[in-house]
Formats: C-alpha cells, structure tokens, sequence
C-alpha cells in the first residue's frame, strides 16, 4: 500500500481527495447548491448505504467464486445455484426453527457439502479443461435450477430477520436542519435498517478474516503456493487434492450464507442464481480473478454503481455496472487488482 | 536427367487428374440424399413442420453454425451470438416496418436489411475488440455480460427499442410477389440461408483466412512470430460470425413476427451454446444437428413427459440433464460421439488395429 503510494503520487492525491469529498458529503449539513444537484441528503445517503452493504452481499458471493477460480482454476458457472440453494435452505431452517442465525452454519456447510461433491465429481474429472468445466457447470446450473423450482416452486421467499435486528438504527448523520424563526434549530437524523448494517459488519469480518487465513497461517500458505505452483506444491508432498476440496467447500459454503444473507436483504426466488452468478463475474471481472482483495473493491465499486445509479438514472442503472466492467477490459484486462 | 524428371511430373500430375471425376461425382451420396429430400419436403410435410420445424431449426442452425465457426476455427467460445442476431433483428424492425409505426422507419428492405447487417457487424466488432482481450474462460464471462447487458438495456430503453414489449408484426418484405411469411415459401428461405451459411463457413474454414484463423486457435504466439496480427484475425472472425448471426437473427424476427427482449434474454443465449455443442464444435454440420435435436425437444418434449406421467413443465430439466450427459462424455458432442463409433467399428474388437 505505502509503495504503491510512493510510486503513483498523483493517483494517491486523487484518491485522498475523493475521501475528504466523500466524507464532507456524509457529514457536514448540505448547502442549498448541493442539495439541488444531488437531490436530498437523505437520498444520497441512503442510496450510498443501500450501495456499500448490497456491496458486502456481492462481495460474500464473489470471493468464494474467485478464491475458487484463483486456486484451481475452475470455473464455476454454477455459482449462482450454491446461492440460491443456499437462500432455500436458509429460509426453511429459519422458518421451521425460528432462529435466523442458525441457517448461517446449516446453509454453509449444506452447500459446501453439495461443494465438495462437486470438486469430487465433475472438476476432478476435467482439471485444466477450462471450456469443458465452463460448459458442464452451466449444464448442473441449468439442472439444479430447474429441480429447485421444481421443489420449491417459483413462489418469493424473504427470511425474517428476529426482532433484535429488525428495526432501524439511529445514526449520528445529520440529513437535514430546520431553523425556526425562534432560533432554535431541529436536527434531523438518518436512520437506517439495522440487519443491514449487522450484515455489512458480517462480511467485512468475513473478508477480513479470510485474508488472514490466507496470509497469516499454514493452510494459507499452502493455498498460496497453491496458486502459484500446483504441481511443484504437491511434489513437497502436499494432499493438494485435500486443499483443493477445502477450498471448493469454502467457497461454494460462502456462497450458501450469502444466499441466506441476500434472502434476508432481498428474497429468494427463481432467477437470482443468473442474477447474482453475473454479479460476481462482472465483480470479479473488476476487480481481478482470484484476488480477495479486488473481489471486495470490485464489490463495492459496482454495489455503489447500482444504487446510486438506481437513484440518480434510474432507466439505465444496471447498464452503468457493464460500463464499468467495458471501461476496466478496455485499460486494464486483468481487473484493477488482478495480477498480469 | 532433369529434364525426365520433370516430364515425369507432369505425367503424374496428368494422370492424376485423370482419375479426378468430375465435381458432380464427388459430392458423397449422403449429401445427395439429405439435399433431395430436403427439395422435395414441402411436397409431403404439413405446413407446421415447415415452418415451425425446420424453418426454425435452420434458423437456430444458422445462428448456432456462427458459434462454431468462432469457437471451431477462433477457439473462442462466445455468448454473445445471440445479441448479435437480435441486433440485426431489432434493426430490422426499426428501420423498416413494425406494429410500432412511431419508431418504425419504414424504409425499403433494401436498405433495411444491408444496413442491419452492418450494424450487427459493427456492434460485433466493438464487442470481438474487447472480448479478444481476454482469452479462454473471460471470453465467455465478458462476452455473457455484454448479452446481458444488451437484454437489460433494450428492456429499459423505451425510445429506441420500445422497451419490454419490443416490435410486434415484424414481416418479411412482398418479393415477386409472394409472401414469404407463408410456409413453403418461408421454408425455401430459411433452407437457402442455412445452405449458404454452412458451405461459407466450411469454404472460410479452408480459405487462407480461415486456415490462418486456425493457427492463431493453437498457437498464437507462433502466428505472430510469422507475421500474422493475432488481434486482427480474431475480431474479423467475430465480424463474419456477426454476419451469420444477422440473416439467422432477421430470419427469425421474421418467423415470429416480432422481436423483444424475450428474444435475446440469456436464456437464449445459453440455448445456442447449448445447441453448437451438443451438436459438435468441429465441424459446420454439427450445429444443424444441434438445432433440430433442439427443436424437437422443445416442440415435442412437453408430450412426451406428460404421456410419460411426468410434469411437462420439467422441460429445461430434460434439455440440461441432456445437455450435461453429452458434455460430460463427449466434449465434441454428437458429432464427436458418432466419430468415436465409427472409429470403433473399423478396428478390429481382439487386436485394436484397423481393419484391412
């Protein structure tokens, strides 16, 4: 980070100065001048929130399809169905149960499980075979689409969060101020749903913690050398093909608690597997294959582009994420964090 | 000494242009069949096979061949197809005449359809240049983001491309006076198109373009260490892909009347792939195959599970569990299976070897 900043002081400069713009914007009381430009304050900023956590969410789908991707080299456009599995099984668990917190883990080590089978059956079968991997996991994708509607039906499920986390949290962030002729001066402030904010807190621990793993301990290590070297890692004598299914099921459980996560945001219904598959791959498109850090920009970058685009453009919000994604491809192939 | 050597050639070369028949005795006699019994179809068929069968099957077999032509030849597997062939559809109905006479322009075919065709290929190009970027697996992420990026953008955009309802009464133009929307003329049409894109793509497969094309698939840094521009000859190859992709996509705004989004959605665009592979990447011949196996299952599918017992809405079960059988066992789909039969059936079962 410190040398990246030392050799490009101008970006760095730039990239200061749009944090202090950002944070005035989040902070001070709004002008008139910039409250007719960006409509209200309370739109800005709700729509600035709404973009950092759906951020979070995409960033708990892609880092398992990217960390995936980055050790193995598979290519699991299957993805997208562990997500939905996920949210199915997430919403059953908590509705039979009643506890939310419990379809994390049970969705997470379902779907890792279904995970494993996969790396067991298909990926195995086909290491290197990138256009043959590609194919058959659209093939499962389509299968597994078509069974789940088939069990669930194609009705909407959205998972309740419990009563703790369902009301709305008061923020210190002044939207706007009313000054009466007394003199006095009311201060309205932003609240904001509080599941949301947990749920955001969740992921950044998540991503945090799994970049710890990766850096700070011996199965990371092993991952790492993984990445670089596969075939010199199990000549060491390495179990590669035990690393290989830990990872599979890693990735493919983050993908089940997202699904959790994103029927508690959203709801779970028929068509959010393509939805959140090409979310990840444009996320992971931005921000680089197989980097847990691009993963999390990529995230943010396009959650951000879609709320706000939603707001400010609304007709053509998710044609601005492609346009991202184009104008990333165009200067910069390997994603901004990707390695060449 | 040289001098005999030289006749010597010629001799050989006379003699073995004498044993050449002619080119009409060398079109195998399977091609012969298929071409005759294609002719005479209408003869037999009932219009809804004309047109609903086989007109759509050369439909999707033309849209599908413009596949395997970049994913065969380029080696570069390309989602995006479908976009291309809703691209010329879409302008079609733009520029010339529709339901929606406020967008509709109503011009002449003779400009509508030229210029669809250039505006699929420009649009192919654009796209080619920056899916050639990447290579492998990104094309085919890159390639399915901007297909969906197209549907989502055609959805949205009421100005241009009216939206979510798109153009309705779509026709093909009055030619000679006979309307082509009627089966067996419409037959006839897809049949002559599905002919010309398969022997373009088999003679561009030969032609310097397509042998060099080939090179760059297997080594492309060995093609640019011989001179050839590695960019350049994989962005044609999406400009011509984009060219097949139009008549197919034209063909079909033509066969159903209309053009929406519905049209170049992903699932569609997945059913190409699908098509292109479980037929055969291989070869052009493949991607007919493809189609028909296509359209039958999604004609006739829904009545063979429900005089089966079985839900009839479980038709994307049966083309997926289809789909992944022949990928998995076959990577070069029916076209590779059919191969691998043939080749088993000339070696001798005890031995292995070929057989005299």
């Amino acid at each position: 980070m410190r040398d990246w900043a030392r050799a490009h002081p101008i970006w760095t400069g730039i990239a200061a100065l749009l944090v202090l713009i950002l944070l005035y914007l989040i902070l001070a009381v709004w002008p008139e001048w910039i409250d007719s430009i960006l409509r209200s304050k309370k739109i800005f900023l709700s729509a600035l929130f709404n973009g950092i956590t759906l951020g979070g969410l995409y960033f708990l789908v892609a880092s398992g399809f990217t960390l995936i991707f980055g050790l193995m080299r598979n290519v699991n456009l299957a993805h997208g169905s562990l997500y939905l599995m996920g949210g199915y099984i997430g919403y059953y668990v908590s509705y039979t149960t009643g506890y939310w917190l419990l379809a994390f883990p049970i969705a997470f080590v379902v779907v890792g499980f279904v995970g494993v089978l996969l790396q067991f059956f298909v990926f195995r079968r086909m290491e290197g075979e990138d256009l043959r991997q590609t194919l058959v996991t659209i093939g499962i994708s389509i299968v597994i689409a078509d069974l789940l509607l088939w069990v669930v039906g194609g009705d909407f499920y959205v998972i309740t969060p419990p009563d703790w986390l369902s009301g709305p949290l008061e923020t210190g962030i002044i939207t706007s101020q009313r000054v009466r002729s007394s003199g006095e001066v009311t201060n309205f402030y932003l609240s904001y749903p509080m599941v949301r904010i947990v749920i955001f807190c969740a992921s950044v621990v998540i991503g945090v913690g799994m970049w710890l793993l990766l850096n700070r301990t011996r199965i990371g290590m092993l991952i790492r050398a993984g990445v670089d070297d596969r075939d010199m890692l199990s000549a060491t004598g390495a179990r590669i093909q035990l690393v290989f299914a830990g990872v599979f099921a890693f990735g493919a459980g983050l993908a089940g608690m997202a699904g959790v996560v994103g029927g508690t945001f959203q709801s779970v219904a028929p068509g959010e597997d393509i939805r959140f598959l090409l979310a990840s791959l444009v996320v992971v498109i931005v921000g680089g294959m197989g980097s847990i850090p691009g993963a999390a920009l990529g995230a943010l970058l396009i959650g951000l582009a879609e709320q706000i685009g939603s707001i400010y453009f609304p007709t053509y919000a998710v044609v601005l994420t492609f346009l991202i994604m184009v104008g990333v491809l165009a200067f910069r192939p390997q994603g901004l964090l990707g390695r060449t | 000494m040289a001098m005999s050597d030289f006749q010597s050639s010629i001799d050989a070369s006379i003699a073995r242009n004498r044993g050449r028949r002619p080119w009409i005795e060398r079109v195998p006699p399977a091609y012969w069949v298929l071409a005759i019994l294609l002719l005479v179809m209408p003869g037999f068929a009932s219009n809804f096979v004309l047109y609903q069968i086989f007109g759509w099957t050369f439909i999707l077999g033309i849209i599908a061949s413009s596949l395997m032509f970049l994913a065969g030849y380029g080696g570069m597997v390309s989602l995006a197809q479908m976009t291309f062939a809703g691209v010329a559809g879409y302008m079609v109905a733009i520029f010339g005449d529709s339901a929606i006479d406020t967008i509709s322009q109503g011009w002449p075919w003779y400009i509508t359809i030229p210029l669809a065709l250039l505006v699929a290929v420009l649009f192919a190009t654009i796209v080619g240049w920056l899916a050639v970027r990447t290579a492998g697996i990104y094309t085919i992420m890159i390639t399915l983001a901007v297909a969906a990026a197209f549907f989502y953008f055609a959805r949205q955009n009421y100005e241009v491309f009216n939206g979510f309802t798109g153009f309705q009464s779509v026709s093909p133009p009055q030619l000679f006076g006979v309307d082509w929307q009627d089966a067996v003329p419409f037959y006839y049409l897809t049949l002559f198109w599905a002919v010309a894109a398969y022997f373009s793509v088999l003679y561009l497969s030969r032609a310097p373009f397509g042998l060099a094309l080939q090179g760059v698939r297997d080594n492309p840094r060995r093609m640019g260490a011989l001179g050839y521009n590695v960019t350049a000859h994989r962005v044609a190859a999406y400009s011509f892909s984009a060219i097949l992709a139009g008549i197919g996509g034209i063909l079909l705004a033509w066969q159903s009347g209309q053009i929406s989004p519905g049209t170049v959605s992903i699932q569609p665009s997945i059913d190409i792939l699908v098509i292109a592979v479980v037929g055969g990447i291989r070869h052009p011949i493949g991607a007919f195959i493809g189609a028909f196996l296509y359209v039958l299952l999604k004609t006739f599918a829904v009545d063979v599970l429900i005089s089966l017992g079985l839900d009839g809405d479980r038709f994307n079960l049966l083309i997926g569990m289809g789909f992944l059988l022949v990928v998995f066992f076959s990577p070069d789909g029916l076209l590779g299976l059919w191969e691998k039969a043939k080749d088993r059936s000339r070696r001798d079962p005890l031995t292995g070897r070929p057989r005299e």
